[in-house]
């Protein structure tokens, strides 16, 4: 809503400055965006009438001209504009006069100066070099009737602020300056000066038929035939200003009379074309494949849900949001009709948006209309019209079929003091509500004061005790309610030990040397199809862009990105990850308490290294990231849960370089070397290693399990074992483990050869094994028999051959 | 002299051959009043000799620490082999703050669903189909529909968590709820997605000054200022009732002096309490509704809402 200070202040005029005026809007409720001067600041420019134009005697483009500025003897100025003319009114800056400079702080004095030899006593003014528009074609033309000598800034009324206020949807009483002005007035105890509107007298009693036939939708019709009208008649300076200054062109007389009445009281007003109009009106739904164009050029088809003004011709409007193209008055009308009309919010809402549109009337409608105040809306454009466009006005029918219900609300005076949290005492919660305009009696009820209010006709927002609850706070002020430190039984709670949160995963990713990232939840189709072999990903029935159109199931795809954003900035190494939810279908899934059906959304965390092992360093050789770095960051990340891998595919990875992984016997995800189709793919130089777990399923933690730690001496052994090369280790370690004597406390791998001494198709695993009992020393003898167990299961297993 | 040389020249001495073991072997020759007195001087000598001997040995002990320690000495200079930390991002690393800061009077943190059904997002939350309140979110919407046949959508607001965790709970409630939201905008200051924290607190005397209490120590703590200017202006948002927009200033800085949004927030609707599936009449309370980024940037002095989603690791080491 955007409106002139001067025009509110017609209404209502605290004294209050500008600042605090939008100061008290906007504490209010109503949000003041903004308010701007509609002039730069400028002084000495004054109504002057061009009295004689002479040619320059040394200068072809220029005239010499002799004006009055109402000081007796005219002045001499030499002026450049192509329009001056001899009886035309004028700004003029005089001598000393400060016009807009380049900046606020650099004004353009204008001093007595001789041009090309002649003396020129001063400056007639454009609208440009007057900061008004950017308009230099020539002199800024004044009206005939302004006084010579008056400033010119009281002349144009341009010590004039336009405010800009953002509505919330509740306010639409506010969508008028009549509306601003009674908030004003309530909030500052000023008066409001309502305009009267009077009643026009009808000078003929032509009547035009109108039908409401759709009461839940139209609640409330008044139509007028104004006969005669000069439909092409200017819109006075005065109207067309007050237009400019609420963000709304001047289009014509008719169209700018029913925008003035609009914001000026809040009524949307409709004009057709007699002559256009077949049979009679009638307000109705509208049937399945009708269609109409509308003054916005738009063809629209309607159904039963979209309430039209039609005619025998079928629909010629949609109610309460545009007008048709085919009735609309244009300047050569003659005889018109004029309608103001209310329109139930539920009939209108959402109508122009699912149409891909909104328009003034629509939004004030869907919002809520005064819905007794439409008389006073065709009046006041009645006469207005006959003033701008003379003509003979018929009489006002105004049918009423169903207006909303205004239903008494309650409020207890203790229920409010308790929400807000002040004890406001029923007096003065009374006085808010009588200066409001709402009228209300007061009860008491055993104990209890209650307030009964009984709302307006023109706010739409007051149906239940809250709504009055909030409009005591409001006008009390949110400033005087105090900020208490609320008192609540202290209570302990605390995260069971046995689960961890995202935060410590996060926190051990760091660790292992990984910088968060955080992607978009939409990605591009292909990312799904490539990383995560999903055909049928959830998609957006409205994506901003084509690659954002799918919810990604993988996180894969967008650290992928991440990398190559990086890469091009010249980064060599990178180490990201992601915690998020993915989203993929689900026939299965049910409706719960944090679940929906037909979709999963698990949280998942994803990891990508790639670049070296390590940082450039000089201690140690570099090397390219590789498998086994990452699966102990997996084991980092999990510990001290043990992290099995089994060998895999996976549609993002390097099928031989793949593996899902297993802890607690339960796939949780996969690890593994980007698949080389999609390093080409992607343009990345080097392969990354990444892993995607499903982090809901890691956050289970097993509580630490005490063993007595024996206070006897530990033996180690090494044993080094010969097996053919695709026998997997975790096959080997799983059997050790399975059978190993209750004296071998740890098994460990520290070196895996293949080479020189190793036939092709071997290798070579040296283990370390660590043996020790919790009642005695061990023997060499219980060391030997132990170890001896241990080889005869990898040979009689696995075919192991011993290295001595 | 080295160990071995001092050694030999002990044996010539001492040792088996020695000179003094061969003067000891010749005292058993000699009278006995003269072989007390050649035993004593020989074994004065003999001390001595261990004594020079022991010095010595400890020279040269001594020597060759030294040599070792020096040939051994490093440049402490060099940079410590790297071992680099990552970081978190630092929308989370508001996220965390937050979480400790409420958690320190009681809130409880709840995460959930980022696809939503209409009823959570919108009619739970008092916002019916068609009210021109919801065209102040623009929603995304998927291609699955929920039992009502609408189509599902992504969250607008953190919101709906307010219900699914109240459903869930026995007042007293205390909790805030973090997590991604998505709305249909992008430009320099709107990004399709985005991150809020709902905060809900529901009890029998829960008022809007508690809330005006919580949220301005709140804003206190996270910008670390007890100068920080905050004020509550009414607004309207469907799920509140009284709804207010909290403005917040700082008395130093780059943003001293100008009021800036930061969070709509309200005495939770009698509606909405109902669709906690608790009796309104008996249960009142606020609800918050903040935005994560918004947050972050007024604390680190970030200008760019899109630094956030980049993955530009120049940016994000910044916040290790």
């Amino acid at each position: 809503m955007q409106f002139s200070e001067n025009w509110l202040r017609q209404w209502v005029n605290p004294s209050l400055s500008t600042e605090a005026l939008a100061h008290l809007l906007t504490m209010s409720g109503l949000e003041v965006e903004g308010y701007v001067p509609v002039a730069p600041p400028f002084s000495g420019v004054v109504v002057a009438q061009v009295l004689t134009v002479d040619k320059h005697p040394n200068a072809d483009r220029l005239s010499v001209c002799s004006v009055d500025i109402g000081a007796g003897t005219p002045l001499s100025i030499v002026c450049g504009a192509p329009n001056v003319a001899a009886g035309m009114k004028v700004p003029c800056a005089v001598v000393g006069a400060r016009l807009p400079g380049d900046s606020p702080e650099r004004p353009f004095e204008i001093k007595a100066a001789k041009m090309r030899g002649v003396e020129s006593q001063g400056m007639l003014c454009s609208a440009r070099e007057l900061g008004l528009s950017g308009d230099h074609m020539g002199l800024l033309a004044l009206s005939v009737e302004a006084t010579v000598g008056q400033d010119v800034r009281e002349v144009l009324a341009l010590n004039d602020m336009v405010f800009t206020i953002k509505l919330t949807p509740n306010r639409a009483d506010c969508l008028s300056v009549l509306g601003i002005a009674r908030e004003v007035a309530a909030l500052t105890g000023t008066k409001l000066l309502s305009p009267q509107i009077e009643t026009v007298p009808a000078g003929s009693d032509v009547t035009f038929p109108v039908t409401l036939s759709a009461p839940a939708g139209c609640g409330r019709f008044a139509g007028r035939v104004i006969r005669g009208v000069d439909a092409s008649a200017s819109t006075p300076a005065w109207m067309k200003q007050c237009l400019e200054r609420a963000g709304q062109r001047p289009i014509s007389a008719l169209v700018d009379v029913t925008n003035y009445v609009m914001l000026e009281l809040g009524q949307p007003l409709h004009v057709y074309d007699m002559s256009k109009l077949q049979g009679g009106i009638e307000v109705r739904f509208g049937r399945k494949g009708e269609q109409l164009k509308l003054l916005n050029e738009q063809t629209v088809v309607v159904d039963e849900s979209v309430l039209c003004i039609t005619d025998a011709s079928g629909p010629i409007g949609l109610a309460g949001i545009m007008g048709g193209d085919t009735t609309k008055a244009e300047t050569g009308s003659r005889d018109i009709f004029l309608e103001s009309a209310f329109f139930h919010p539920a009939a209108i809402a959402g109508r122009a948006r699912r149409f891909n549109f909104t328009s003034d009337a629509s939004h004030r409608f869907e919002r809520g209309v005064d819905f007794d105040n439409n008389i006073r809306g065709i009046e006041r454009a009645t006469r207005l019209i006959l003033e701008i466009c003379g003509g003979d006005a018929g009489p006002v029918v105004d049918r009423m079929a169903q207006l909303p219900a205004r239903n008494a609300v309650r409020m207890r005076v203790a229920r409010a003091q308790k929400i807000i949290g002040v004890a406001i005492s029923a007096d003065d919660m009374a006085g808010i509500f009588a200066r409001l305009g709402l009228s209300y009696k007061r009860e008491v009820v055993g104990n209890n004061e209650v307030i009964v209010v009984s709302p307006p006709s023109w706010r739409f927002d007051i149906e239940i005790e809250e709504d009055l609850i909030e409009e005591v706070a409001r006008v009390y002020g949110f400033d005087r309610i105090p900020a208490l430190p609320p008192s609540a039984p202290a209570v302990m709670h605390a995260l069971p030990e046995g689960r961890r949160s995202m935060h410590e995963m996060r926190d051990r990713m760091v660790t292992s040397g990984y910088q968060e990232v955080i992607n978009f939840s939409f990605a591009e189709e292909a990312w799904e199809t490539h990383f995560a072999g999903n055909a049928e990903p959830i998609r957006l029935l409205n994506p901003i862009a084509s690659q954002q159109s799918v919810m990604r199931s993988t996180l894969i795809g967008s650290l992928v990105a991440n990398v190559r954003y990086n890469l091009s900035r010249k980064l060599d190494r990178i180490r990201v990850f992601e915690i998020a939810r993915v989203f993929m279908r689900d026939a299965v899934a049910k409706d719960g308490e944090m679940a929906l059906a037909g979709v999963r959304q698990p949280t998942y965390i994803a990891a990508m290294a790639y670049g070296s092992a390590t940082d450039e360093q000089w201690g140690d050789p570099s090397r390219p990231v590789d498998f086994f770095d990452i699966k102990g960051d997996i084991e980092a990340l999990l510990s001290p849960k043990s992290v099995k891998c089994e060998r895999a595919p996976h549609p993002a990875l390097h099928p031989g370089r793949s593996a899902r992984v297993v802890v607690d016997g339960l796939a949780v995800g996969w690890v593994g070397e980007l698949h080389p189709r999609w390093q080409q793919a992607y343009e990345l130089p080097l392969a990354p290693v990444l892993f995607e777990l499903d982090a809901d399923l890691l956050l289970v933690r097993s509580l630490p399990d005490y063993h007595d730690v024996s206070k006897f001496p530990p033996v180690v052994r090494d044993m080094a074992v010969v097996v053919a090369e695709n026998l997997a280790v975790d096959t080997l370690f799983q059997a050790l483990q399975e059978r190993r004597p209750a004296v071998v406390q740890d098994i460990r791998l520290f070196d895996v050869y293949r080479g020189k001494g190793i036939a092709p198709g071997e290798k070579s695993l040296a283990f370390r094994i660590v043996m020790q009992d919790t009642a005695k020393t061990l023997t060499d003898q219980d060391a030997d028999s132990a170890m001896a167990l241990l080889s005869q299961i990898l040979i009689d297993r696995f075919g192991a051959k011993l290295r001595s | 002299m080295d160990a071995a040389e001092l050694e030999r020249i002990k044996a010539g001495y001492l040792g088996r051959a020695g000179a003094l073991t061969e003067l000891l072997k010749g005292l058993g020759k000699l009278p006995p009043d003269e072989r007390r007195k050649a035993g004593g001087l020989i074994n004065g000598a003999k001390d001595r000799i261990e004594a020079a001997l022991d010095s010595r040995r400890a020279a040269i002990a001594n020597a060759a620490l030294e040599g070792r320690l020096a040939e051994e000495a490093i440049d402490v200079t060099l940079p410590g082999r790297g071992r680099s930390l990552g970081g978190i991002h630092p929308v989370i690393r508001s996220w965390r703050r937050i979480e400790a800061i409420f958690g320190s009077i009681g809130f409880d943190v709840a995460d959930g669903p980022e696809i939503e059904n209409d009823w959570y997002n919108f009619t739970a939350l008092n916002n019916p189909e068609n009210h021109p309140a919801r065209s102040m979110q623009d929603t995304f919407y998927v291609d699955i529909r929920d039992s009502a046949g609408l189509n599902l959508l992504l969250r607008t607001h953190t919101s709906p968590m307010q219900v699914r965790y109240a459903r869930q709970h026995k007042p007293p409630i205390r909790v805030i709820a973090p997590g991604r939201t998505y709305r249909v905008d992008s430009d320099a200051t709107h990004s399709p997605m985005f991150h809020q924290v709902e905060g809900l607190w529901i009890d029998e005397q829960i008022s809007f000054a508690d809330l005006k209490g919580v949220y301005t120590d709140f804003l206190r703590r996270f910008f670390e200022s007890d100068d920080l200017q905050v004020r509550f202006r009414p607004s309207f948002f469907p799920f509140t009732e009284p709804s207010a927009e909290i403005d917040m200033m700082f008395t130093s800085g780059p943003n001293k002096g100008r009021w800036l949004e930061i969070s709509g927030a309200g005495q939770v609707h009698p509606s909405v309490i109902r669709n906690y599936g608790l009796d309104p009449e008996r249960y009142i309370g606020f609800a918050f509704g903040s935005g994560l980024e918004r947050l972050t940037m007024l604390r680190y002095g970030i200008d760019d809402l899109r630094l956030f989603f980049d993955g530009d690791l120049r940016f994000l080491r910044q916040f290790a």
